[in-house]
């Protein structure tokens, strides 16, 4: 196995033991950047020489032995919603395409102070609105599996490159599966924290009481550890929660004997791919098999998820994106028309079609006349589902389902088609709305070879359950060792 | 018929906090622009505001003062709309669940009674920027961001005023709890403090509303009265020419003295509220209102009622002393250093305010501190100079910031209390004038007034006018 496949804790053993360098490694990752993300198409913008630059801090803070942490010169990337000081932060859109922000995210912050090392920025749909990465102004990404395949989204640029090897985890946004499906379709591991454990500062606002950031990897672990160093509570944003911080990677004993999971019928729907039914069955035979109890619970309002979701995040991102107006930053259209001229002709040309559509779904919602029907009661019906999964987590500790109902689907398959699109996001949106935790790992793959994932929901702060369900479960099966054939990808293939 | 007005008054009141409402930019006015910013105000892609407590802290000082009922939870709300000097395209403001309701103050109407003004709401919102045109090069219009996200508290009174001068008075009793809140600094010319007004009008003895119009543009009382004034006097010829009037927002123009049309009610924002996302509900606890209480200070209708019991002055002084917290500290200040409460209040009413208009400065700028002042009516009651020239002296000290001793050494004005040398000059006085000696000591003896005069014109009004008196009396009578 080349080293960039290896998971980054096995990574960080090796750079702890002063078996490789930081150095060595990072240039290992760039020589695969550059080797195969021609075609892929993970990253917008890759950083080598602050990257390396990194590296050798990294490598002195190892040899130091000053504060090292498990990402200490482990190299990472970053889906492009995160401001980067210095560094080009497009979101995916037209309209900050040379936006260069004068800060870093809190995220940004909190993983350069552990010594992770930042390869680069990583593709999205624009402003994180989409599923399948082809909403990127800039071109899409495809997936490592399947070349004539999407790799999910939004984050699905974060999803590739980890399964692809271009970097040893990734850090994504979930706003309604943003992290979860794209984690699934590329066969990975992704963690959405519940609201408010990962700071939001610095982190392109799609909708605000939704969006949340979280770790992607090739392992479960890699997972808890980045979440660890990445979450707490930050001044900077008033929903940051005052929560107590775990060593989330304690809690991986792959013991879950008795955990009580919770099945919700309402996932297991007439449209779900068969492959994608037949492993998460399997699978959930598999977490019996360890001893787990199998309980049935009810989301009763699962029906209303979507419709709430395209109402609440429409009506947030309206309000999020009406500062790119091209007054003080990122694109400017001025032909000599005027401010209003101005205006049109900047978000006419800045944003693309979903995004459009978006903004006027959302400002619609929030009108005078429309409120009470649109903003207002899909605010009542948030709680409600809500309320199901409380009531849910009274009988289980945690709740397994599909992550998607089907695995990666063709490139421009639905892009002409957005309720399908949205559909997409049909097991991974209510977990946004409810606040809470929701992690996707490997469970199997389609006859056709492509992977498949498996999601588990917990309790409001209790990444740990999830954690520890979704470790247990990657260590009795043999999915998330599994690589994608990325020869094909290589420059004169 | 006759007509009467409805006039709802929106003030903005922007608070002396040293950050802005939700970073921490400085707040100062008059920098150069584009110096108190941040990422935060200027709205940058990812960026997220944190309240800042001293303005909630303000805010519930003055929601205390004109005794409004807090509400335990409130809810910040997002005004969108498009406008360059509003980074976000919203303004973080509150809406439906503002900080207080229900409050009211009272007004002296020109009958001399009293009114009850109630206020509907107060709540805490950001400032925008400012445009600046024709400053930069070409005919572009540039933006300055130092105002945006000044933190800003808008009380939305009652429709209980009745007349531009009513307007004026509640105004001017809201600046001046703001001011003895030390909360804002009142500057009506530099924005700190803003007015909008609502205006109908109806047939006296109507129940039903008129159709309003709101006013803007009104910063300073005069302009407020003036708008206000031709607006009624619109609104009413309209409707007694048999016209309709329009619901529309409408700019008043000092220069014309005339309100003029800014935007119909068809062209109205529709500004799409919705609670803002990015921040938590504002929670007040009890225990932090009644913290914040005893914090509060002595209020204008307080103080009067105490300067009233506490240095017997009649209610008319004790009003106007209690106008302004810096002319309320100034006399107290005076009152702990010269123990004659009232004879200061009059040097202060009838002297020192004369002066203070003449040369058009404030209390605040008085080059006469309270121990200068003191000194000089120390000098006339020990009889060192007469109170006449004392009013002459306090001229000089204003003009050239001398004290008063200096002043009275310098011009020789010091009071001449030498019985010697009075009874020289009187001696010489009555020996010029005997037809008059005789005619007093004959019973003619209004004729004192005479001789005291003649003392006075040799003396060149210093010389002791008690004395004088006693002497004449004595060598006239014997």
């Amino acid at each position: 196995m080349d080293i960039v496949e290896l998971n980054a804790w096995e990574l960080a053993e090796k750079l702890k033991k002063g078996e490789i360098s930081s150095r060595t490694l990072t240039e290992a990752y760039l020589e695969r950047i550059e080797k195969i993300d021609s075609r892929l198409r993970a990253y917008i913008t890759v950083c080598p020489e602050e990257a390396l630059k990194q590296a050798d801090e990294a490598d002195e803070r190892l040899k130091e032995d000053r504060g090292v942490t498990p990402l200490t010169g482990i190299p990472v990337a970053l889906k492009d919603i995160f401001s980067t000081k210095g560094i080009k932060t497009t979101c995916g859109s037209k309209i900050l395409e040379n936006y260069i922000p004068p800060f870093d995210a809190t995220v940004v912050e909190r993983l350069k102070g552990a010594g992770a090392v930042i390869l680069g920025k990583l593709n999205m749909d624009e402003f994180a609105m989409g599923s399948s990465t082809e909403n990127s102004a800039f071109f899409p990404t495809l997936n490592p599996w399947d070349p004539e395949r999407v790799p999910g989204g939004s984050s699905g640029g974060s999803a590739a490159a980890v399964s692809a090897s271009e970097c040893a985890i990734s850090i994504g946004t979930d706003t309604g599966g943003s992290i979860r499906q794209p984690a699934a379709l590329c066969g990975v591991v992704g963690l959405k924290p519940t609201y408010g454990l990962v700071s939001r500062y610095g982190m392109i606002a799609f909708a605000s009481s939704l969006d949340q950031a979280g770790p992607m990897a090739r392992c479960v672990k890699d997972c808890a550890i980045t979440l660890s160093l990445i979450a707490g509570r930050d001044a900077k944003d008033s929903t940051s929660l005052h929560a107590p911080i775990h060593d989330y990677q304690s809690y991986l004993d792959g013991n879950i004997k008795g955990m009580k999971i919770g099945i919700p019928e309402e996932y297991f729907i007439e449209g779900l791919h068969p492959d994608v039914d037949k492993a998460v069955k399997e699978a959930i035979k598999v977490l019996e098999g360890l001893g787990a109890e199998l309980v049935d619970v009810r989301l009763p309002h699962t029906e209303y998820a979507v419709s709430v979701y395209y109402l609440v995040a429409t009506s947030e991102a309206s309000s999020n994106l009406a500062r790119y107006d091209g007054v003080k930053y990122g694109l400017r259209i001025d032909e000599g028309g005027g401010l209003l001229d101005m205006y049109r002709l900047t978000r006419d040309r800045g944003f693309g079609a979903e995004v459009k559509r978006r903004i006027m779904l959302g400002t619609y919602s929030l009108s005078a006349g429309y409120y009470e029907a649109y903003y207002r009661k899909a605010s009542q019906v948030r709680t409600l589902i809500k309320q199901d999964f409380e009531n849910a987590f009274k009988v289980c500790d945690v709740i397994v389902t599909p992550t998607s109902p089907t695995p990666a689907f063709r490139l421009g398959e639905r892009l002409a088609d957005p309720l399908t699109m949205y559909l997409s996001d049909i097991f991974t949106i209510s977990c946004n709305l409810a606040g809470i935790p929701g992690i996707s790992l490997p469970c199997g793959f389609t006859e056709e070879g492509l992977p498949v994932g498996l999601q588990f929901l917990g309790r409001f702060l209790d990444e740990t359950s999830i954690l520890r369900a979704a470790y247990a479960f990657e260590q009795a099966t043999e999915w998330h060792k599994k690589r994608p054939p990325v020869e094909k990808f290589s420059e004169g293939d | 018929m006759e007509y009467e007005a409805v006039i709802g008054l929106e003030v903005h009141a922007q608070l002396l906090t040293r950050s802005k409402l939700f970073c921490g930019c400085a707040t100062v006015f008059g920098s150069p622009p584009n110096t108190q910013v941040c990422p935060v105000c200027l709205g940058m892609p990812g960026v997220l505001p944190v309240i800042n407590e001293k303005a909630v802290e303000y805010a519930i000082k003055m929601a205390l003062a004109t005794e409004c009922r807090i509400n335990e939870r409130s809810v910040f709300a997002r005004k969108n709309y498009f406008y360059p000097d509003l980074p976000k395209g919203y303004q973080i403001s509150q809406y439906d669940e503002p900080l207080a309701e229900g409050g009211h103050i009272d007004i002296e109407t020109a009958d001399g009674k009293t009114k009850r003004i109630g206020i509907t709401r107060i709540h805490i919102e950001e400032d925008a920027g400012k445009l600046l045109h024709g400053e930069g090069d070409g005919e572009a219009s540039l933006v300055d961001f130092n105002r945006a996200g000044m933190p800003l508290i808008e009380i939305v009174s009652e429709p209980h005023i009745s007349t531009p001068e009513e307007a004026v008075s509640y105004l001017k009793a809201l600046r001046d709890i703001l001011l003895y809140l030390e909360i804002c600094d009142g500057n009506m010319q530099e924005g700190s403090l803003r007015c909008d007004a609502n205006v109908s009008v109806r047939p006296v003895g109507s129940k039903e509303f008129g159709t309003k119009t709101e006013v803007k543009n009104m910063n300073s009382f005069k302009f407020l009265k003036d708008a206000l004034t031709y607006e009624i006097g619109r609104q009413i010829s309209l409707l007694e020419s048999g016209e309709r009037v329009v619901q529309e927002t409408r700019l008043f123009e000092p220069s014309t003295g005339k309100t003029r049309s800014m935007r119909s009610k068809e062209e109205a924002h529709d500004y799409r509220y919705f609670p803002e996302p990015d921040l938590l509900p504002l929670v007040v606890e009890q225990e932090e209102i009644e913290a914040i209480m005893v914090m509060l200070p002595e209020l204008p209708a307080q103080k009067k009622e105490r300067f009233m019991k506490e240095y017997g002055l009649p209610s008319y002084d004790a009003g106007i002393l209690t106008s302004s917290k810096r002319l309320a500290d100034f006399y107290e200040e005076c009152v702990r250093l010269f123990e004659e409460p009232k004879t200061i209040s009059n040097w202060i009413m009838s002297e020192l305010l004369r002066l203070l208009k003449e040369h058009n400065i404030s209390i605040e700028e008085t080059p006469i501190g309270a121990d200068r002042f003191t000194a000089l009516l120390k000098l006339v009651r020990e009889g060192k100079i007469s109170g006449k020239i004392g009013k002459e002296v306090l001229e000089e000290m204003f003009a050239t910031g001398k004290d008063a001793q200096t002043i009275i050494e310098e011009k020789g004005l010091s009071q001449i209390s030498d019985e010697s040398e009075l009874l020289t000059i009187i001696d010489k006085i009555l020996e010029e004038n005997p037809e008059n000696v005789e005619r007093y000591r004959a019973g003619k003896t209004k004729l004192i007034g005479f001789f005291v005069g003649e003392v006075m014109k040799a003396t060149r009004g210093k010389a002791n006018p008690q004395l004088v008196n006693k002497l004449l009396k004595e060598r006239l009578d014997k």
